[in-house]
């Protein structure tokens, strides 16, 4: 318990201190201007989402091969934490994308497959409250939630190929790519509390 | 070589199942040429439109299909409690899988090969002179629709309101086949066709990354 109080003071006080890194610190970006500081907040928690649904994958193998509840109880929860952090990332992106880009949506190769994936975790959730029976609705839904995880690649690579305005990969993109270093500590600080606030 | 050969033996009772009723093939090719005709109502293309609208649509058309035809693969076992005794006859539950994938895969080609000609009609769309890379795509398209779609009618088979959940749980899976298999059909179905063998390669790995699945997580999917 005491553990858990700790946690919770810790994310809050991490989250705080992004939010104000965010405004105070990160110098303003020359084109984009203030709305461009959005993205510490966009691109943390769509990372904090992905490792959520990783380590719901990672539970949902678990379960299949050692059949605790608990690893059910830890995918359960990855789904639904991740699906918030995937549908604060597909509310705030339209938000920056409107005055950057001058349209809300469109069907890139990164937007669709987050939108897919969030989707498929809303299946997930579903089939879960379609099922009575306990170790049916674990045993089950872990399977789905161990395809839809295979699924999530090649959503995304069949549409950067094939279909494709989403900003190039900023981080551990190639040559040319890159933050100004402030921003650079600011985001990846901003990373740190949403997966703080996770494990809470 | 037991696997291949219970394979064959259960795909024998799928096709035997199904050609006595024909039911899911005469239903599928009606839904299909619906869905179709239903598309052209609500877009009414022009030539040009329909070269590049077509494909996707006939795609989906198949997509909605497949998701309505691989209901009754698994609930059909249950009505009569037969999947049990199906475990019980066969060594490794893999050839069950394999059996019903193969079978629902030839389902589908033959609803797709019997549908080509009308839609091409109907579209206005000539698909003789690439027939055989269309057949191709078709095949390995329909391949992952099946193989994605018999796992999961496994699953949606034991839940409430699976007749909803398949197409909830199955579509959102399928986007990269709809995505691939359609951009490569309209391409080879233009006035220069081209064939994307990069797009074919990607449905190939797509149905083996799901039969790779379905082939470690086949017998979870039908534990009782």
């Amino acid at each position: 318990m005491g553990k858990r109080i700790l946690f919770g003071i810790a994310a809050v006080f991490l989250v705080v201190a992004g939010a104000y890194a965010s405004f105070y610190i990160a110098p303003t970006e020359r084109t984009m201007g203030l709305i461009q500081r959005i993205f510490y907040f966009h691109a943390a928690t769509a990372w904090a989402g992905e490792t959520t649904f990783f380590v719901c994958f990672v539970a949902n193998l678990l379960y299949i091969w050692k059949r605790d509840s608990k690893y059910d109880w830890l995918g359960v929860t990855c789904a639904e934490v991740g699906l918030v952090c995937i549908t604060v990332v597909l509310i705030t992106g339209p938000i920056w994308a409107h005055p950057v880009w001058g349209i809300w949506w469109t069907w890139d190769a990164r937007l669709t497959s987050t939108f897919v994936l969030w989707l498929l975790y809303i299946s997930y959730l579903l089939l879960r409250s379609l099922i009575e029976e306990p170790d049916r609705r674990a045993l089950l839904s872990a399977l789905f939630g161990v395809f839809a995880f295979l699924d999530v690649p090649l959503v995304f690579f069949s549409i950067r190929w094939w279909r494709t305005q989403h900003p190039a990969p900023v981080i551990m993109g190639g040559s040319g790519s890159g933050l100004d270093p402030t921003m650079n500590k600011v985001f990846f600080f901003n990373v740190l509390a949403m997966h703080v606030l996770l494990r809470f | 070589m037991s696997l291949l050969a219970n394979t064959a033996t259960l795909l024998g009772k799928e096709l035997r199942t199904e050609f006595r009723s024909r039911e899911l093939l005469t239903t599928t090719v009606v839904f299909i040429l619906v869905v179709l005709i239903l598309f052209s109502f609500a877009i009414s293309p022009t030539a040009v439109e329909s070269r590049e609208f077509g494909p996707g649509l006939l795609w989906l058309a198949i997509l909605f299909a497949a998701s309505l035809m691989l209901q009754p693969c698994f609930l059909r076992e249950q009505v009569n409690d037969t999947l049990s005794s199906l475990r019980l006859a066969v060594s490794d539950p893999f050839a069950i899988f394999l059996a019903k994938l193969l079978a629902n895969t030839l389902f589908l080609l033959v609803t797709e090969i019997l549908m080509l000609p009308l839609f091409a009609a109907f579209y206005n769309i000539p698909v003789l002179p690439q027939l055989h890379y269309l057949l191709l795509v078709l095949f390995l398209g329909s391949l992952g629709v099946s193989i994605a779609g018999t796992a999961l009618s496994a699953i949606s088979a034991q839940a409430r309101m699976r007749e909803l959940l398949l197409p909830l749980l199955l579509l959102p899976l399928l986007t990269p086949v709809l995505v691939v298999s359609a951009t490569v059909s309209v391409s080879l179905l233009d006035r220069e066709p081209v064939v994307q063998w990069k797009g074919i390669g990607f449905l190939a790995i797509f149905d083996l990354v799901f039969l790779t699945a379905v082939w470690l997580f086949g017998e979870y999917l039908l534990e009782e």
